[in-house]
């Protein structure tokens, strides 16, 4: 496992999913004794946005690599990311196993 | 602030994907109407759709209409364009009207903050039920299926067992000139 030296969790509070996400990152965190603290980013404009290269909230970056790399390069947008459960579902959060592979 | 319970719908005359302009008149011989704040590019809403489906589906025969709007400012957010609408519900097969308001007079009457959120008003055309569809997006975890049962007590003649609830999902997107 690679313990990220620098782990952010980027939101915009018009989406109401970051907590979840951030539960939930923490919750993996701990699993494979990541002690590394998140930092929280919250992203205010548009110009922010694109500044950040937010592809919508919530973002997680571990080392400043997405854990999504599919919907990294999505146009910066103060939007609700989309991510997509195995099954073609989708959901506002990315998926356990989505953060337990970008730690791999 | 979100429409009343015991208050009728707001008039509209709405563009639908469907190429007609629909009113509120177009539903006068629905039973009960359910207004959906909705939209294309949210993922809260992409998650509660099928159910969205599968409702309109399980209750048309009862006489129950499901009709989603999108008010988003289409210029910050394209996805929800009207022509993002039209292409949006055929690929998901919708079964239900969806229609644009583009001034986003609806979603101001109607009060609302979330995609999606739904309104139900029972055949008196009075709001009986406003919030969401269910207690959680993941399909797999639902455990109170909140539209289902008021939709069940207002057929039955009854009130539904909870009459509000706290949508869950993205904000509306308002114009610039709304905020």
């Amino acid at each position: 496992m690679h313990a990220p030296t620098r782990i952010e969790l980027l939101y915009w509070d018009g989406c109401p999913s970051h907590p979840e996400a951030l539960a939930l990152l923490e919750a993996v965190l701990r699993e494979q004794g990541v002690k590394t603290a998140v930092e929280l980013c919250e992203v205010h404009s548009q110009e922010e946005a694109e500044a950040l290269r937010f592809p919508g909230s919530p973002t997680i970056r571990f080392d400043g690599r997405d854990v999504d790399p599919r919907g990294a390069g999505e146009n910066p947008s103060l939007t609700c990311r989309i991510y997509y459960l195995p099954d073609g579902r989708v959901s506002p959060v990315p998926t356990r196993a989505q953060l337990e592979e970008a730690l791999a | 602030m979100s429409l009343a319970l015991g208050m009728p719908p707001p008039e509209f005359a709405l563009a639908g994907v469907d190429g007609r302009t629909h009113t509120l008149a177009s539903y006068d011989d629905v039973e009960i109407l359910v207004l959906i704040q909705s939209c294309n590019h949210c993922p809260y809403v992409l998650a509660w759709e099928e159910r969205m489906i599968e409702i309109q589906r399980d209750y048309a025969d009862r006489g129950v209409r499901l009709v989603a709007v999108c008010s988003n400012d289409a210029e910050r957010y394209p996805h929800d364009s009207f022509e993002e609408m039209v292409a949006h519900s055929a690929n998901k097969g919708f079964n239900f009207d969806y229609l644009h308001d583009p001034d986003q007079s609806i979603a101001r009457a109607l009060g609302s903050e979330r995609t999606p959120e739904v309104f139900v008003f029972d055949g008196g055309r009075r709001l009986v039920y406003h919030g969401a569809i269910d207690d959680n997006r993941d399909e797999a975890a639902v455990g109170r299926t909140y539209l289902r049962d008021a939709l069940d007590a207002v057929l039955g003649d009854a009130r539904p067992p909870v009459a509000e609830t706290p949508p869950v999902g993205c904000t509306v997107k308002w114009l610039p000139t709304s905020t």
